[in-house]
């Protein structure tokens, strides 16, 4: 009907309001939804072809589905649109359908009786005809045939003049075979009798003596008489010979159309309205809701870019006022934390300023003095030369712990600020080493740059990196026994990495993440050449961590160590990988299993390092709160956990949790996840073989393929996230 | 040891333990050494004295050490070299702006300090006659002077030895490390703000336009060379 599509143009008017985009948007709003769930099946299933199909048409209509998603003021908008449009056309329905009904019964009833009329002047002209000129009838044989033409001709003429152009009377003979003789059919105001009385109706009358009606549409002869819907009622009846003919009345029901058309028009322009209107009203609704949320919404992101004095303007006291006003206490609340929290870093900052200060003036004083008294300790006795000497030694171990404890607290003021610039890391690299060569002479050690054939840049903080690159070549040289250490460089992605390995004593199981701990010393016992104050790595990992990157530490028994520092190649670019794995390639567990052949199978190895060690290593290094397994990391992160740790491991059986060929990731040990490498470690003694299991390695990540029983691989699983806790702290 | 450097130190802290700790030092190496422990008497001090170098401490009672350095600046060149017991980035940037020429963190060796004062005494004398252009300017060696367009530009003599380091090798590309080395006289890398603060502070001084350097031209990710002459 023609309210259908008067009725759908609003819904796309409607929209226009909104929104700009709105018009593209709703132009293909019913071809989105169409689409939207082919698109769902071909994502789920469905070649490629049809998948890259989809991707194409899914496109164009991208932003679109972005905006419908955001967008609530367009949902409630267009939800109205459409809902209010089905309530229209449902009415409009109903409305339609009762006015056709009232207009075309007065119509049909008016119709029959003026045809129930007629059809008795019919009969009784015919009785008359029949009883007047009985003898015309008796008598002529040729005549009556021509008096009933003229009859018939007149009987029509005079009926169809009753109705003035209201109705049209159409005779027919009762059957096709009664066409002859000149009682053919006839038909008044130029009617197309044939076209106009539909066949079934003949067919009913022909049958019966009663009257029947019938829908139809009259068409006339003449060109320029358009036809009209109209109602036809006919009836069989006899002429005065007695033959039965059939008689029709057509009623056209042109004025009921026009008037029902007129209803339409009205209805539909109303519907027209209403759904506009409807929409207009739901936009401005909306709009008082959406534009204080919107108005949170955009205050809410300022205040978290660290305006803090940012406000929502709160006008009456509706629900609406309530939540601006919950809103501003909040931000208010919030303000004064914040700002509470900032005295007390700027307190903080200003103490360790201050005492700074306060220590490093004396202890000049003192430092210029031992070194005079130093300087002339030639003159002394041996007593006070060696007091003297020890006093100079003393100071300098003295003022490096002085630093090392003011840059942490620095760094745990939040005080230490990222000076970054693009550096070449080969450079820092070089410095370092050739700074270290004397120590390295000192112990016999060779040191070695690999991968400085191009340039490794990347935006940092060139006196951090070199500090902390310090600290670890030095520890490597310290802790190397005389072997060589390799600095490695490497780039890739959006990643530069420098990794200081060292052959040298190595770590133990769980030490991985100690070494960065505060004071932490790896054997009590032994012997330090340096001197070096207990703070060095933990300095360097907050050095690593203000740049964004990664130091973490992998390490074997007697295998010597790794240390790797991972840095984005520019400064707020989330670290995603590191270019250089974190245990190396020539680990006792990697050349253990090249030398041996892979007797546990290698194809497994090589899967699992590419599967599950990457995911591990992705969180940034703050990740041990966003870290998947957090209450397994943390702990071990945690100095103060430590010992409890290692403790509850040691006594152990070593059949208790190894699960070979067990389920490999439910026997994952529980809390202790550091059973796996430390049993590992120890059986490492009993079993030549297994020295190639890993002692402690970090985050296992890239290339660095390894293979291992099932049960181990679960064990191995638990310490690489152990290894995570390191760069997580 | 040079035996007999000549070489008046104004010494300005006021902490007299350290002052007189010093001031032994100083005596030892040969220097002249003068004391001052108030920032508001350390100008007139200064003018007393007519030092060769001045250490100053940051931390003063009265005026602070950066105020007192602003002040010797703007009507001397001669060599300042701060004692600072932050080497935080703030206060050794604001007191390298405020025209120091160098800085020393505390705790420091006597050692450290001496070979700090004379690299910057004897950046102060060795002429040598020669005539060296950047960009513009003519720099005349022997007479400490830049000129532009036979109008001469005044620059303290650290200043002056950057110009020159840069001026001579025009073809090469200084790091900052190396600037340190030549102008600084360091033999380790140290703190390399000390070669941006003070190329902001000649460039202020030489450049037309210290937004758009012609004479001392940054090569990023390496460090400066001279400009085109």
């Amino acid at each position: 009907m023609s309210g259908d599509s008067a009725a759908s143009a609003p819904g796309r008017s409607g929209a226009r309001p909104e929104r700009p985009v709105g018009r593209k948007r709703s132009g293909s709003r019913w071809g989105r939804f169409l689409e939207s769930g082919l698109l769902l099946q071909g994502g789920v299933q469905g070649s490629p072809v049809i998948r890259l199909f989809m991707r194409w048409v899914r496109r164009p209509l991208l932003p679109v589905m972005r905006l419908w998603r955001r967008n609530i003021q367009l949902k409630v908008v267009v939800t109205t649109l459409l809902m209010s449009l089905g309530v229209v056309l449902l009415l409009g329905f109903v409305v339609i359908g009762q006015v056709r009904n009232g207009l075309l019964d007065a119509k049909v009833k008016a119709s029959q009786s003026q045809a129930t009329g007629g059809f008795a002047v019919a009969k009784q002209r015919a009785d008359e005809a029949a009883s007047g000129t009985g003898d015309d009838v008796a008598t002529a044989d040729g005549r009556p045939a021509q008096n009933v033409i003229q009859w018939m001709s007149d009987l029509v003429s005079s009926l169809s003049s009753g109705g003035q152009g209201a109705f049209d009377v159409v005779t027919l003979p009762a059957s096709e075979a009664d066409g002859t003789g000149g009682r053919g059919p006839r038909a008044s105001g130029e009617v197309n009798w044939s076209k106009s009385v539909p066949a079934d109706l003949r067919e009913r009358i022909g049958s019966s003596t009663t009257a029947a009606q019938s829908y139809a549409r009259i068409v006339y002869n003449n060109k320029t008489r358009d036809s009209q819907p109209g109602l036809v009622i006919g009836k069989q009846v006899n002429d005065p010979n007695g033959n039965p003919y059939q008689l029709y009345y057509l009623f056209p029901l042109t004025q009921e159309e026009k008037s029902l058309s007129l209803v339409k028009g009205t209805l539909a322009t109303a519907g027209l309205f209403v759904v506009v209107l409807l929409g207009a009203i739901a936009w401005l609704v909306v709009r008082q809701v959406v534009t204080p949320v919107r108005m949170a919404a955009g205050i809410a992101e300022r205040l978290s870019a660290g305006r803090l004095q940012e406000r929502m303007k709160v006008t009456g006291e509706d629900d609406i006022a309530r939540l601006g006003e919950a809103f501003n206490k909040m931000a208010q609340n919030l303000q004064l934390k914040i700002s509470q929290l900032e005295d007390l870093s700027r307190m903080q900052r200003r103490f360790v300023s201050d005492v700074s200060h306060e220590l490093r003036t004396p202890l000049t004083t003192v430092r210029m003095a031992a070194d005079v008294i130093h300087e002339a300790r030639v003159d002394f006795d041996p007593i006070t030369a060696r007091s003297a000497e020890l006093l100079a030694d003393q100071l300098d171990r003295f003022e490096s712990l002085l630093a090392d404890l003011l840059e942490i607290s620095r760094f745990d003021a939040g005080a230490a600020a990222l000076e970054a610039e693009p550096i070449d890391l080969r450079d820092v690299v070089r410095r370092v080493v050739s700074g270290a060569e004397p120590l390295a002479e000192r112990k016999g050690t060779r040191i070695r740059i690999l991968g400085d054939q191009q340039p490794v840049v990347a935006e940092a903080d060139a006196r951090r990196v070199e500090r902390v690159l310090r600290n670890l070549v030095v520890n490597a040289v310290e802790h190397g026994e005389g072997k060589d250490v390799v600095v490695k460089l490497a780039a890739a992605g959006g990643a530069v990495a420098v990794a200081v390995r060292d052959y040298g004593v190595g770590l133990k199981p769980g030490e991985a993440t100690r070494v960065f701990s505060r004071f932490w010393r790896a054997d009590p016992a032994r012997a330090r050449t340096t001197g070096g104050t207990g703070l060095g790595l933990s300095i360097a990992l907050e050095d690593a961590r203000l740049h964004g990157g990664w130091l973490q530490a992998w390490g074997e028994p007697g295998g010597g160590s790794q240390f790797r520092l991972t840095l984005p190649r520019t400064a707020d670019e989330p670290l995603r990988g590191s270019p250089i794995p974190l245990e190396p390639k020539d680990s006792r567990r990697n050349r253990g299993l090249d030398d041996a052949g892979l007797p546990c199978g290698g194809g497994d190895g090589e899967k699992r390092a590419t599967v599950p060690a990457q995911p591990v290593s992705g969180p940034a290094p703050q990740g041990a709160k966003r870290d998947p397994i957090p209450p397994r990391a943390t702990p071990t992160a945690d100095p103060t956990a430590l010992p409890g740790n290692g403790s509850r491991v040691v006594p152990r059986p070593a059949s208790g949790s190894r699960g070979k060929g067990g389920p490999a990731g439910a026997e994952q040990p529980a809390p202790g996840g550091v059973s796996g490498p430390e049993e590992t470690g120890r059986d490492e003694e009993a079993d030549g073989r297994s020295g190639r299991d890993p002692v402690v390695n970090g985050p296992r990540d890239e290339d660095d393929g390894s293979v291992g029983p099932g049960g181990r691989e679960a064990e191995q699983g638990d310490v690489d996230r152990q290894g995570e806790a390191s760069r997580g702290r | 040891m040079m035996s007999f450097m000549k070489g008046r130190v104004l010494v300005v802290d006021d902490d007299t333990a350290l002052a007189e700790m010093l001031g032994i030092v100083l005596r030892g190496e040969g220097f002249e050494p003068s004391f001052v422990a108030d920032g508001d008497k350390a100008l007139a001090a200064f003018r007393e004295a007519k030092p060769d170098l001045v250490l100053l401490d940051l931390m003063l009672p009265g005026r602070d050490g950066i105020e007192v350095c602003r002040l010797i600046r703007a009507e001397s060149g001669v060599p300042i070299v701060m004692l600072t017991a932050k080497s935080d980035t703030v206060d050794v940037v604001v007191g390298l702006e405020s025209g120091a020429d160098d800085y020393i963190v505390k705790p420091f060796k006597p050692k450290e300090l001496v070979a700090r004062i004379r690299a910057r005494l004897r950046r102060s004398e060795e002429p040598a006659p020669e005539q060296l252009a950047i960009g513009d300017l003519v720099i005349d060696v022997a007479g400490h002077s830049v000129k532009r367009d036979g109008q001469s530009i005044a620059l303290t003599p650290l200043e002056f030895d950057l110009l020159v380091a840069l001026a001579r090798k025009p073809w090469q590309v200084f790091t900052r490390e190396v600037l340190l080395e030549q102008v600084w006289g360091y033999r380790h890398a140290a703190d390399t703000r000390l070669v941006n603060v003070h190329v902001q502070r000649l460039r202020s001084k030489v450049e037309k336009d210290p937004e758009k350097p012609e004479i001392v031209v940054t090569v990023r990710g390496v460090g400066y060379k001279a400009g085109p002459s």
